[in-house]
């Protein structure tokens, strides 16, 4: 009976001693991904300083592309006269991409990628639109927030920001996320 | 007998320290003092007294484990060196090499080094690993040997993956740009693993300072220790693989016969590699610069393999299922079950080097082929233009090869009838042949926009950048 006893509490105390150790080791490597994952501040920019005043919103023709090197983005103004600003990076393999004037679209140097103006695709490899930011119209001042990356799936319209007729409104509605 | 003196004889003290060091024999002068000197001296003390004589043919192994041992050691050596010089950070990091290369006596020579040393370990891993498994040394007290040798293969693409990020020019950045996003393509974890190689949102500042951190720190420690593991079990697997023989093998000492044999080798890569590194530089091109990629973009060429099969087949398949599939199957290799388990008898039997050849033959073949017929026949709209990407370049194209592939063991078969170990030998050559072809077409036939070229028809873009960095 004694030994049967000293034999439970030896396993329960061998269980302990692995478990214990497990929770160690599990500790490790939490504490070392702590210091490996990546941290708000050591991003280039953080939510806040994202915000990128692009200027009034004559400034931009209808059907023009300009790009915004400092937010890494292009701001185009569709022929309706909406806004769309596109990431630069390929939805491929991330590569910048530029905007070819006289072919009237996007294509990418690394792998020929190509994207329309609104950032859809034209021709492969790439799977995906180009990513968006937000766009706000506020008092006919273009705004972007280049601190945050919209995933699509699709071009919809609803993606699209139109400066409103009357001045003075509200930011409309945060482009849609698709997926 | 009388009382045994304290000191038996008298030594001047240089003397006594030199025998407080060497407490043996350093120049061995007979038969019984070679073996005394492996057994006393912490360098050799890893290695056996006594050797089997056929141990000793080249061609049973062709050093390739001792040179990785050496191009180790080079890298090391030159590692520590660059270490002094090199600044992590993405204003400093290319200027630091430019002045390594201009300022500091033998800077460029020391960078050559680490650099070709860094690329011929991962071809001379692989080729080692390549001669491991044609001579069957992967059975018994070795099988978990092969998947130590595994990890320290990762451990070494790992190493040199990170380091390729340090120079920080155009083709660094891209290149893992490139790596980073193919991460993104794994299913669910992907944005995940993303951010983690990027240590953020977008290659930058953290990126490199991870790398640098990794590169200097976990993985070497990480390569050391596995390297003394592998070492430490072909020691108790009996070292070096031989064929069986009958009766009692011929045994000769370590010293010098092995060693020096060695010691031949080492010195002739240490060599070789210095000369290649005084006639032949260290790519180092134009600072990175995010706001513009370079045409065509690629990954490091040891990955190049993947971004082929990414041109080729859907994402979820080149990124994920094909890798995972060929890292499952090479860590059973040890474990699946062989009917024999013939050793250090180079491809099985004079049929196994038969099939092996052929399947070389084949697959250096039939890979060129099916890869031109992706490019030119099966284009994305002209083959079933209805269907869904994911079914089209994806799911029907690996079942179609996958059945290939068994139509032609079940051929093989009936015509040959192969052993187990045989069989597996040969779709392992073919496989591995395939992986290679696609490894070279991407490395060297892809030109501009990712199009298939000849390799002397693309523009020496590295060349020129090279020329702009140095002004
Ligand atoms: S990264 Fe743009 S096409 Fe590949």
């Amino acid at each position: 009976m004694a030994e049967d006893a000293q034999r439970k509490r030896r396993s329960f105390l061998a269980a302990l001693a692995t478990g214990l150790a497990l929770v160690a080791t599990g500790e490790l490597f939490w504490v070392a991904s702590a210091f490996i994952r990546p941290r708000k501040r050591r991003d280039m920019r953080d939510r806040r300083e994202g915000l990128i005043v692009a200027g009034p919103v004559e400034t931009f023709a209808r059907d023009s592309v300009t790009a915004f090197p400092e937010g890494k983005f292009y701001l185009v103004r569709l022929s309706d006269g909406g806004f769309l600003a596109l990431h630069r990076r390929c939805t491929h393999l991330g590569c910048t991409v530029p905007w070819d004037e006289e072919a009237a679209r996007f294509i990418c140097p690394c792998h020929a990628s190509s994207f329309d103006m609104r950032g859809a695709v034209l021709g492969p490899p790439a799977a995906r639109p180009l990513d968006l930011f937000t766009v706000r119209i506020e008092n006919g001042i273009v705004k972007v927030d280049a601190g945050q990356v919209i995933e699509r799936q699709t071009f919809v319209p609803e993606q699209v920001t139109h400066p409103s007729a009357r001045r003075r409104t509200a930011a409309p509605p945060p482009p849609r996320r698709d997926g | 007998m009388g009382e045994v003196p304290e000191v038996p004889e008298r030594r001047g003290l240089l003397r006594s320290i030199w025998h407080s060091i060497f407490r043996g024999p350093v120049v061995p002068r007979d038969e019984r003092e070679r073996r005394r000197v492996v057994l006393i001296h912490l360098p050799l003390h890893l290695r056996p007294t006594q050797v089997p004589e056929a141990a000793l043919r080249y061609s049973r192994t062709f050093g390739l484990g001792g040179m990785a041992l050496v191009l180790i050691g080079l890298l090391m050596v030159t590692g520590v060196l660059l270490v002094f010089v090199y600044k992590p950070s993405p204003e400093d990091a290319h200027g630091s090499l430019l002045t390594l290369q201009r300022e500091v006596l033998f800077g460029r020579l020391v960078r050559n080094v680490h650099y070709w040393s860094a690329n011929f370990l991962v071809v001379v891993t692989c080729l080692h690993l390549l001669r491991v498994f044609f001579t069957g040394a992967f059975h018994g007290a070795r099988q978990f040997n092969w998947v130590i040798g595994l990890l320290l293969l990762l451990g070494v693409l790992l190493s040199n993956f990170t380091g390729y990020l340090l120079p920080w020019d155009q083709r660094s950045y891209w290149a893992i740009t490139i790596c980073a996003s193919m991460a993104s393509y794994v299913p669910i974890a992907g944005p995940w693993l993303q951010r983690l190689v990027q240590g953020g949102s977008e290659i930058g500042a953290s990126t490199l300072l991870n790398f640098y951190a990794i590169h200097t720190t976990i993985s070497p420690v990480f390569i050391l220790i596995l390297v003394g593991f592998h070492s430490w079990r072909i020691r108790k697997a009996g070292g070096v693989v031989t064929p069986p023989v009958v009766g009692t093998p011929d045994r000769v000492s370590f010293v010098p016969n092995l060693l020096m044999r060695e010691v031949a080798v080492g010195l002739g890569l240490v060599a070789g590699v210095l000369l290649l590194s005084v006639f032949a530089s260290a790519p180092l091109g134009a600072p990175a610069n995010p706001g513009m990629s370079p045409n065509p973009a690629k990954a490091p060429w040891y990955f190049m393999g993947f971004q082929e099969l990414l041109l080729h087949f859907h994402s979820l398949f080149s990124v994920f299922v094909l890798p995972l599939a060929a890292a499952v199957a090479l860590f059973l290799i040890p474990y699946l079950r062989y009917d024999a388990e013939p050793s250090g008898v180079w491809f099985l039997s004079a049929k196994g080097r038969r099939l092996a050849i052929g399947a070389a033959v084949f697959g250096l073949v039939v890979a060129p082929v099916l890869v031109i017929a992706d490019e030119f026949i099966f284009t994305r709209e002209s083959w079933l233009p209805g269907a869904a990407s994911w079914l089209r370049s994806g799911v029907l194209p690996v079942a179609g090869l996958t059945l290939a592939t068994c139509a032609l063991a079940f051929a093989l078969k009936r015509r040959f009838a192969p052993t187990r170990g045989e069989m597996t030998q040969t779709i392992f050559v073919l496989l591995v042949t395939a992986f290679a072809v696609l490894t070279m077409t991407g490395v060297w036939f892809r030109g501009r926009g990712m199009a298939l070229t000849w390799p002397r028809s693309q523009p020496a873009s590295a060349v020129t950048e090279i020329a702009e960095a140095e002004e």
